[in-house]
């Protein structure tokens, strides 16, 4: 049985060295295909990465109650260092915000029309979970009923502007990768349609002689599936061309906001899935292909 | 071996190429089918084989039945036959050693094991020694050999030829025939379909004469 796979196989690569030119473009086709949304893929994981790691992390604002005794404050403190959801905080008494407020240039003549102090004191917090709306709200839920809090203030709304922009972006990605796909699957199953007009004649005689659909399939289905293989490696190959090349473009502007992000491929996440994954497109192309073939050279 | 009981075959638009036709073929035995083109010959090698079906009656092959195989169960039974069809039906994209290990592939053999037998096939038609040409070298003679190394290598128990000596002249055809005779001496059962009535028979033999799709 392992005899039979390695012949069907080296069929397989013998017509492929006949035919160098062929496989070449049939690879090249499916690669540039994939890449499409290959790329895509790795803008928007850079871009996630990016936004992860910007500055404007969402942040919450505590106001304690005007009414909040120094115990209470204390507790909250307390609470604060022994969350591990809380990456940072920083506490903002009302009296140095007072100050602060007076200071203001603008806020000074509203301030001076104050007899005393309205602010209360208040916590400035950096949560862990950036990119995690549902957590983040959550922390602000339970901070909300913290004793001597008046309101937490949660100022998520670009994160979830964002979220709903990298899930568009997701989207739009599986759409594309679906139809680009599809078009796979039809350039495939034509190439092995071919490839199986041209061997009509081995086909039809093999049949004649007591060869099973199985064999006569088995070639094919080794050929869409290497088509596919060789795809999927053509795909990341132009991917990582890319990155490279759009990289140094990419420095030149983040230089200017004085980062050193560059352009990343996830390799790790991408390369096995999109090479299995088209290894699959090709050998299904193959499978719909010698199938429709071998219903049409019907013998018996 | 092979038996037919009131077997008749209508192909579709009506027209009927046998009629109840009834006949044993031992193991071990030579068999002419003659007759007429348009006879029935063809149609049936075809039914032995299982390359068409009957539309009545019965074919033994052993003792199956092939009438009502499974179409899953025939691609076994073909592999019991080496056929040599009346078209060679050889494959001139690649040489003759690939040509004629096509059928141990098909049986699963492959390797050292599938070299050993291709060669003495070869060897045992006279074109050892040219593995690596391409059939198109070969004069219509050979090519006939070649069919016949490619029917005999997976060493079937039957071995069935369509008009085997159609195209070839007087010479060439008697070798052929005693190609056919010597498989047959070592206890292959050979079918052999031609139109010439005598002459090729000569020297032993059954003749099953068809007119019209009936035995006379």
């Amino acid at each position: 049985m392992i005899a039979q796979h390695k012949l069907a196989l080296a069929q397989v690569l013998a017509r492929a060295r006949r035919a160098p030119l062929a496989w070449l473009m049939m690879v090249t086709v499916i690669g540039v295909t994939l890449a499409l949304p290959a790329m895509l893929y790795v803008a928007l994981d850079n871009m996630q990465r990016l936004a992860g790691g910007l500055a404007t992390t969402p942040q919450i604002s505590l106001f304690m109650a005007m009414d909040a005794s120094r115990e209470q404050v204390a507790d909250v403190e307390t609470q604060l260092k022994n969350r591990a959801d809380v990456a940072t905080w920083r506490f903002v008494s009302r009296d140095d915000a007072w100050k602060n407020m007076q200071a203001d240039a603008e806020l000074a003549d509203v301030a001076a029309g104050l007899k005393k102090n309205p602010l209360p004191d208040a916590f400035v917090i950096e949560p862990k979970e950036h990119d995690n709306p549902a957590a983040l709200d959550a922390l602000q839920q339970e901070m909300q009923h913290w004793s001597g809090v008046e309101s937490a203030q949660l100022d998520a709304v670009w994160v979830k502007r964002l979220h709903g922009l990298l899930a568009l972006g997701n989207k739009l990605i599986a759409l594309i990768a679906a139809l680009l796909g599809f078009a796979l699957l039809i350039i495939t199953g034509n190439s092995i349609r071919l490839q199986i007009a041209n061997q009509h004649e081995e086909i039809q005689l093999s049949r004649l002689i007591g060869a099973t659909d199985r064999f006569i399939r088995r070639p094919f289905l080794y050929a869409g599936t290497l088509y596919g293989v060789g795809g999927g490696i053509a795909a990341l190959l132009i991917v990582l061309a890319a990155t490279w090349f759009f990289n140094d473009s990419v420095a030149e502007i983040t230089a200017l906001y004085a980062s050193d992000f560059r352009l990343t491929v996830p390799l790790a996440d991408m390369a096995l899935p999109l090479i299995v994954g088209s290894a699959l497109l090709g050998w299904l192309a193959a499978r719909f292909a010698v199938g429709r073939a071998l219903a049409g050279i019907e013998n018996y | 071996m092979i038996k037919f009981d009131r077997v008749g075959k209508l192909y579709p638009g009506g027209h009927e190429a046998l009629k109840n036709l009834s006949f044993e073929i031992a193991q071990g035995e030579l068999v002419f089918v003659t007759g007429h083109s348009g006879a029935g010959k063809s149609t049936l090698l075809k039914l032995i084989a299982g390359l068409e079906r009957a539309t009545s009656g019965t074919v033994l092959i052993g003792h199956q039945n092939v009438s009502q195989l499974r179409r899953a169960a025939l691609p076994f039974l073909r592999r019991k036959f080496g056929m040599v069809f009346q078209d060679h039906k050889l494959l001139f994209d690649r040489n003759l050693f690939d040509n004629v290990a096509l059928p141990l592939h098909i049986n699963g053999i492959v390797g050292q094991e599938a070299a050993k037998r291709v060669r003495a096939a070869l060897d045992k038609v006279g074109l050892l020694g040219r593995e690596r040409a391409m059939p198109v070298t070969l004069s219509g003679g050979e090519q006939q050999r070649l069919a016949i190394a490619r029917a005999v290598v997976s060493r079937p128990e039957i071995l069935i030829a369509d008009e085997p000596t159609a195209n070839l002249d007087e010479s060439y055809a008697t070798d052929l025939m005693q190609l056919f005779r010597s498989f047959n001496q070592v206890g292959v059962t050979v079918l052999i379909a031609t139109h010439a009535r005598g002459g090729e028979q000569s020297g032993g033999g059954r003749v099953l004469h068809l007119k019209q799709g009936t035995l006379t």
